[in-house]
C-alpha cells in the first residue's frame, strides 16, 4: 500500500501547477545569473581578486564553469528552501484543506503509510530540484564558460583547486545540500501534520529558517551553545568540500546533525498525524 | 431467522474540548439494511460517522464492523467499506478517471480499468471521465463520490448526507442510486440525513439521534405506522360539539379543542374513516381532515428544539 500511495503522490505532484513553480523559478534565476556573469562577470571577479593582485598573479580562465557553479550554489541555496517548502508544506495540509485527506483516510491505508508515501514523494521532488540545479549550474555553466581551476574565497583565505580535483567535490557538495533541503522538506511536512490549510506550514517553515539563521549569525555569546545544534548552521556545510584539506570531521558532524533533524521532524509528523482527528 | 449484525455501535462518546459532540450513541445495522441515520443538524451524525470510519477517535464506546473491533482491525474493515463523509472531495486538477484510479489504487482491491468504466456507467458519468473534476457540478461530484465508494465492491456503504446541496433532480438520482445499490447489488447501506421523508423513502431501518444521544431505533415501517396518528380537524363551526360526539364514539381518545373551528386528537389510523363518516352524518361540515404521523411531529419538535 505504501508504494501504491507513493505512486499516487507522484501523480498528484506532477499534475499540480505549483510543483513547476520551483523548477521554473530555479531555471529563470540560474539563467539570469549566467547571463549576468557572461555580460559583466570579469568586473565581478576583478572586484574579488583586486585585494590579492599585489601579491598574486592570476592567469588563465578564472571566470569558468566551475566558479559559476559555485556562485550559483552559494546564491540559490538560501532561496531553494522556499521552493521546497512550497510543495512539501502542502502535502498533508493541502489535502486537509481540499477535503481529499478525509477521502484518503477512509481507505485501508495506515496513517504512517500516508506520511511516508508523501515523504518519499517529497524526497524525490527535492532530489529533482537539486539535480536540475546541478545540471544548470555545472553542465550549462561549463558549456557557456568553459572549464578551469576553481578559486574560492573562504574564511581561511584564497583556495585554488585544480580543475581535475573538482567534480567529486561538487558531487558530494550536492549530496549534502540535498540533505539540508530534505531537512526543510521534513520540517514543512511536520508543520503540515498540524495544519488544515496550505499556507500555514509554508510560512511556518520559512519563519523557522529565518529565526534560526538570525540566531546563527548573531555574534552574541548567549547563543554560542545553541548555534551548533541548529540545522540552519549546517545548511552551508557543502562549502566545506571546497576547502583544502577537506574538513571531513566537521562535515560528518553536520551530516549527523542534519540527519538527526530529519528523523526528529518525521517522527513528529507521524506522531501527530496518527493521533489527529480528521474534522476538515 | 436471526439477522446478521454488520455494524454494532455501543455507548459512543466523543468530545472536542469541553463540547460533547456525541454523548451516548448506540445502534445496530443488519446485513442488507438500508439504514437511516436521522437527526437534526448538530445532532452528532457526522461525528459518529467519522468515528465509524476511524477518522475520529472516540473517547469511549465500542464500534464493531463485520464483527471486528474497528480500531484493532481498521484496514481489514475499511477494505470492505465504501464511504462518503459530508461531501465527496476530489483532486480538482485531475480528471474523473484519474481520481477514481487514485482511490482504486488504495482501496485494498485490484480494480481493473474495465471495472472503473463500468462504475462510471453505473453512476451515469461515462463520457465525462476525461473531464477535470474542477468543472463538475455538485450533483456530478456526488455521483462520482458514489462511484468512488463502489470501485472495490464493498459490502458496506456509508453515505453521510448524500443529497445535501443537490437540486430536486439530483436528489432523485442519488435516491435511485441508493435503491439500486440495495436491489441490484444487495449492499448494506447506511445513510445519514436530517430529513425524515428522505429516510422514509429509501431506508428499512433507522435510528434517530439528537444532541449526541440515541432517541429511538427500529424498523422504519414500524416506527412510522405503529405510532398513533395525530389528526387535525377543521370545521366550518362548532368544534366543541364535534369534540363531544367524538368522545361518545371513542371514549378512550383524548380530544383537544384548539379553536372554535379546529380540534386535534390522537387516533389509530383505522378509525379515521369511520370517524369522518359519523361526523358528516351528524351534520358537521368538515373543511379539512389532516392526519399527521406522530413520529414526524415528534421529529419536527425535536429538530426545532
Amino acid at each position: 500500500m505504501l508504494w501504491k500511495n507513493t505512486y499516487n503522490e507522484f501523480i498528484k505532484i506532477l499534475a499540480k501547477p505549483r510543483s513547476y513553480i520551483g523548477l521554473a523559478a530555479l531555471t529563470l534565476l540560474i539563467l539570469i545569473i549566467l547571463f549576468a556573469m557572461k555580460a559583466d562577470g570579469r568586473m565581478y571577479i576583478s572586484f574579488v581578486t583586486a585585494s590579492f593582485e599585489q601579491t598574486l598573479s592570476f592567469n588563465g580562465n578564472i571566470l569558468n564553469g566551475n566558479l559559476i557553479a559555485f556562485i550559483i550554489l552559494q546564491m540559490l541555496i538560501v532561496h531553494i528552501p522556499l521552493l521546497v517548502a512550497l510543495v512539501t508544506g502542502d502535502l498533508l495540509s493541502g489535502e486537509a484543506a481540499m477535503g481529499t485527506l478525509r477521502m484518503l483516510l477512509t481507505k485501508p491505508i495506515s496513517r504512517s503509510q500516508v506520511v511516508f508515501s508523501k515523504l518519499i514523494a517529497a524526497a524525490v521532488y527535492t532530489f529533482i530540484l537539486v539535480i536540475w540545479m546541478g545540471f544548470l549550474a555545472l553542465v550549462v555553466g561549463r558549456w557557456v564558460f568553459g572549464t578551469g581551476d576553481l578559486i574560492v574565497l573562504n574564511s581561511d583565505g584564497l583556495v585554488i583547486l585544480n580543475y581535475e580535483d573538482i567534480l567529486w567535490r561538487y558531487g558530494l557538495a550536492f549530496l549534502v545540500a540535498y540533505l539540508a533541503l530534505m531537512t526543510i522538506a521534513t520540517l514543512s511536512i511536520a508543520f503540515s501534520a498540524f495544519a488544515d490549510n496550505s499556507i500555514g506550514p509554508i510560512v511556518s517553515t520559512m519563519a523557522v529558517i529565518i529565526l534560526f539563521t538570525i540566531i546563527g549569525t548573531l555574534d552574541v555569546s548567549v547563543f554560542d551553545h545553541v548555534k551548533p545544534w541548529l540545522f540552519t548552521t549546517h545548511m552551508a556545510s557543502w562549502r566545506s568540500f571546497f576547502s583544502d584539506p577537506v574538513p571531513w570531521s566537521a562535515i560528518w558532524d553536520s551530516i549527523c546533525i542534519l540527519l538527526a533533524h530529519n528523523i526528529l521532524f518525521v517522527a513528529v509528523a507521524v506522531f501527530k498525524f496518527k493521533r489527529k482527528d480528521i474534522t476538515s | 431467522m436471526e439477522q446478521q449484525a454488520i455494524i454494532e455501535v455501543k455507548g459512543l462518546q466523543k468530545s472536542f474540548g469541553s463540547f460533547e459532540a456525541v454523548k451516548n450513541v448506540s445502534f445496530t445495522v443488519n446485513k442488507g439494511d438500508v439504514f437511516g441515520f436521522l437527526g437534526p443538524n448538530g445532532a452528532g451524525k457526522s461525528t459518529t460517522m467519522r468515528c465509524m470510519l476511524s477518522l475520529i477517535k472516540p473517547n469511549a464506546g465500542d464500534i464493531r464492523i463485520f464483527g471486528k473491533n474497528l480500531f484493532e482491525e481498521r484496514n481489514a474493515i475499511l477494505a470492505k467499506v465504501g464511504s462518503i463523509v459530508e461531501k465527496p472531495d476530489f483532486y480538482k486538477y485531475l480528471s474523473a478517471l484519474k481520481n477514481l484510479e487514485i482511490f482504486a489504487r488504495v482501496s485494498g482491491a485490484q480494480v481493473s480499468q474495465k471495472e472503473i468504466y463500468e462504475t462510471l456507467d453505473f453512476v451515469g458519468l461515462l463520457g465525462r471521465e476525461k473531464d477535470k473534476v474542477g468543472g463538475f457540478s455538485h450533483g456530478m461530484r456526488q455521483r462520482l463520490g458514489i462511484a468512488q465508494t463502489l470501485l472495490h465492491q464493498p459490502e458496506l456503504i456509508i453515505l453521510d448526507e448524500p443529497t445535501t446541496g443537490l437540486d430536486p433532480q439530483g436528489i432523485i438520482e442519488v435516491r435511485d442510486l441508493i435503491l439500486r445499490l440495495k436491489n441490484e447489488q444487495n449492499k448494506t447501506v447506511i445513510l445519514s440525513s436530517h430529513q425524515l421523508a428522505e429516510i422514509e423513502l429509501v431506508a428499512n431501518r433507522m435510528v434517530i439521534i439528537n444532541k449526541g444521544q440515541t432517541i429511538i431505533e427500529g424498523s422504519v415501517a414500524e416506527l412510522m405506522n405503529a405510532q398513533e396518528t395525530l389528526l387535525h380537524i377543521e370545521l366550518v363551526q362548532n368544534s366543541q360539539g364535534a369534540a363531544a360526539l367524538i368522545q361518545e364514539i371513542l371514549p378512550q381518545v383524548k380530544v383537544q379543542v384548539s379553536s372554535p373551528k379546529t380540534l386535534e386528537l390522537s387516533i389509530e389510523k383505522k378509525h379515521i374513516s369511520n370517524l369522518n363518516n359519523k361526523l358528516v352524518q351528524a351534520g358537521f361540515e368538515i373543511v379539512a381532515l389532516e392526519p399527521k404521523r406522530k413520529l414526524e411531529d415528534f421529529f419536527i419538535q425535536m429538530t426545532q428544539a
